[in-house]
């Protein structure tokens, strides 16, 4: 199975505002921040069609997202997902002294992973911290 | 028959918006319908009415249930917490008011807590920058009357602060300002064409974590000295010519967001950034800007910085305030596990902080102050919902550009729900009791 490496940043965007706002209990919160977004000529390099489960990993932890085509790119050779446990999975969390984690800026490799299952945002917190794969 | 409440402030983002008109029920129960608000803050009003919201506190029990308790209770399960805990950490403030955020700083002082706000994940870097050398900072109102050269560098307005550029930076007709958005240049930088840079006039699409060097680019461009053929995947000819956008305004603007505080560089990044405004003062004037997050952030660092001195990141362990981020930062205390207790107010760690963060959280006696459900409720063993304040409490907050605006009550919080201040009345009496303080 084909993977990809990319440059994982991750911020806010508007669904992501809407989502938090509107519960973050409910699946519209996943659909806002459980997903990558990938530049077109990435997804094909990964051999995956859009919106297809993903499982990104950084030396730091692991998490299952879905995949979707970029909303604003062209950016190949960086993912965006939106700020929320998704990411913080697994984004750089060293402050190098300064308080601040690495959100932005994570090496991640992405690989298809269409058997695995995108979970709601509590529950996938609540599953990490028990120690359970995400 | 409804009533109109007018020029309600929205509590969502840092630019605070000051003109919505909300509908209410006559009994100024129920909010009916939002006007004038973004996507965001229109959902924030109506979910604050939504059927199936928690209006009780929540203790967590053995088998991950929870049972409904008292606010009576809650109040003595919190304030024995702090009394127990050698060093606390109360984290948030932001998405509440500065009442009960100075509130919670005697609670903080009583309990020799660290204290931090949600600046620890968003502009705290720009709070050690500031402090380094300093900020030639405005008011939006300045902004929308005077700017005609307007840079949004590592910030994605469109998405994050839907309305800033209707109000204040793009759009608006001020008072020098009278042909709008016809008469301002627009410089963007980010490593994605963004929703914010498709309006730009130039955009540069900078490598991600290169932001320093072509600040410092820019710096150089501005005095017409030398530059390599690409600064950060830039061609110096766009550099120069963004350069000379900039120096040729009456008056400009850098609004700067997560992309520079929270790519490597960090503090370092936001120092050049103002070194460059500095040096564009030698040939217009210009000013600089952090795009804060939520509505009252910098509220929170300004009670912070005028009860304890420093801004975000204070330690009281030791019975008088101390300030050292990388040391006494929220994300640092957590990721070395230094803390005993973990209080959160009006903000969610559970869902902004690296999982390293969360687990620890997890493992912690945790109270959550929060009237949503939320990662961090679902990881704290008590969860207080409380009234959501800019809706159902009043209260002040500052702007991202340091203006204080009152929030205003709008409806009625659900019967028997108490403000975050109310709470935390609640806690420090019983605590008081608890240390022995008159």
């Amino acid at each position: 199975m084909a993977t990809i490496n990319v440059n994982l940043i991750s911020g806010r965007s508007i669904q992501q505002g809407v989502a938090i706002e509107g519960g973050k209990e409910k699946p519209l919160y996943r659909t806002a921040c459980g997903i990558i977004e990938l530049d077109p000529s990435d997804l094909k390099e990964l051999g995956a069609w859009k919106n297809t489960n993903v499982r990104v990993t950084s030396e730091f932890g692991s998490v299952v997202v879905k995949a979707i085509e970029t909303t604003q790119g062209p950016h190949p050779g960086i993912g965006f997902i939106p700020m929320g446990p998704w990411a913080n999975k697994i984004i750089n969390p060293n402050t190098y002294s300064t308080g601040m984690p690495t959100f932005k800026g994570t090496p991640v490799r992405v690989e298809v992973a269409v058997d695995q299952q995108v979970l709601l945002g509590i529950e996938l917190v609540q599953k990490a911290c028990r120690g359970e794969t995400v | 028959m409804t009533k109109i409440v007018t020029d309600v402030i929205c509590p969502f983002c840092g630019t605070l918006c000051d003109d919505l008109e909300v509908a209410a029920t006559d009994d100024g129960k129920k909010i009916i319908e939002v006007y004038n608000a973004c996507v965001i803050g229109t959902e924030k009003f109506l979910h604050s009415q939504a059927s199936d919201r928690v209006t009780r506190p929540r203790l967590m029990q053995a088998d991950g249930s929870y049972k409904e308790i008292s606010y009576d209770e809650a109040a003595e399960y919190t304030a024995q917490m702090m009394a127990k805990a050698k060093k606390p950490l109360m984290y948030g403030w932001s998405s509440t008011n500065c009442e009960a955020q100075s509130m919670g700083h005697e609670i903080a002082e009583l309990a020799k807590a660290c204290v931090d706000n949600t600046a620890a994940v968003c502009h705290g870097t720009t709070l050690i920058a500031v402090q380094d050398i300093g900020l030639p900072t405005c008011t939006l109102g300045e902004v929308k009357n005077r700017a005609d050269r307007i840079v949004f560098w590592g910030c994605n307005p469109a998405h994050a602060h839907p309305r800033h550029m209707s109000r204040y930076s793009i759009f608006p007709r001020g008072f020098f300002t009278g042909k709008g958005h016809k008469n301002r240049k627009l410089v963007v930088v980010d490593p994605r064409p963004t929703d914010t840079a498709k309006m730009a006039d130039i955009h540069l699409q900078v490598t991600q974590g290169q932001d320093y060097e072509l600040l410092n680019a820019f710096r150089v461009a501005l005095k017409g000295e030398w530059l390599p053929d690409v600064v950060a995947g830039i061609p110096k000819e766009k550099i120069y010519e963004a350069a000379d956008i900039l120096k040729s305004g009456r008056f400009g603007i850098i609004f700067f967001g997560m992309g520079v505080t929270q790519s490597l560089g960090k503090n370092h990044n936001i120092d050049e950034a103002i070194a460059v405004t500095k040096d564009l003062n030698d040939y217009t004037k210009f000013s600089i800007m952090p795009m804060r997050g939520h509505y009252n952030v910098t509220g929170s660092g300004e009670v912070m910085a005028w009860q304890f001195g420093y801004p975000y990141s204070v330690d009281l362990t030791r019975g008088f305030a101390r300030y050292n981020p990388g040391d006494t930062s929220s994300i640092d205390l957590l990721s070395r596990g230094d803390v005993d207790a973990m209080f959160t107010i009006g903000s969610d760690p559970g869902a902004h902080f690296p999982f390293n963060c969360v687990k620890k959280i997890s493992e912690l006696p945790s109270v959550c102050i929060d009237p949503h459900l939320t990662p961090t409720s679902g990881v704290s063993k008590l969860h207080v919902p409380v009234a959501f304040n800019g809706v159902e409490a009043g209260g002040s907050c500052y702007r991202m550009d340091n203006v204080p605006i009152d929030c205003r009550k709008v409806v009625e919080p659900p019967e028997g729900m108490l403000t975050d201040e109310q709470f935390l009345i609640m806690v420090r009496d019983r605590l008081k009791k608890m240390k022995g303080v008159a």
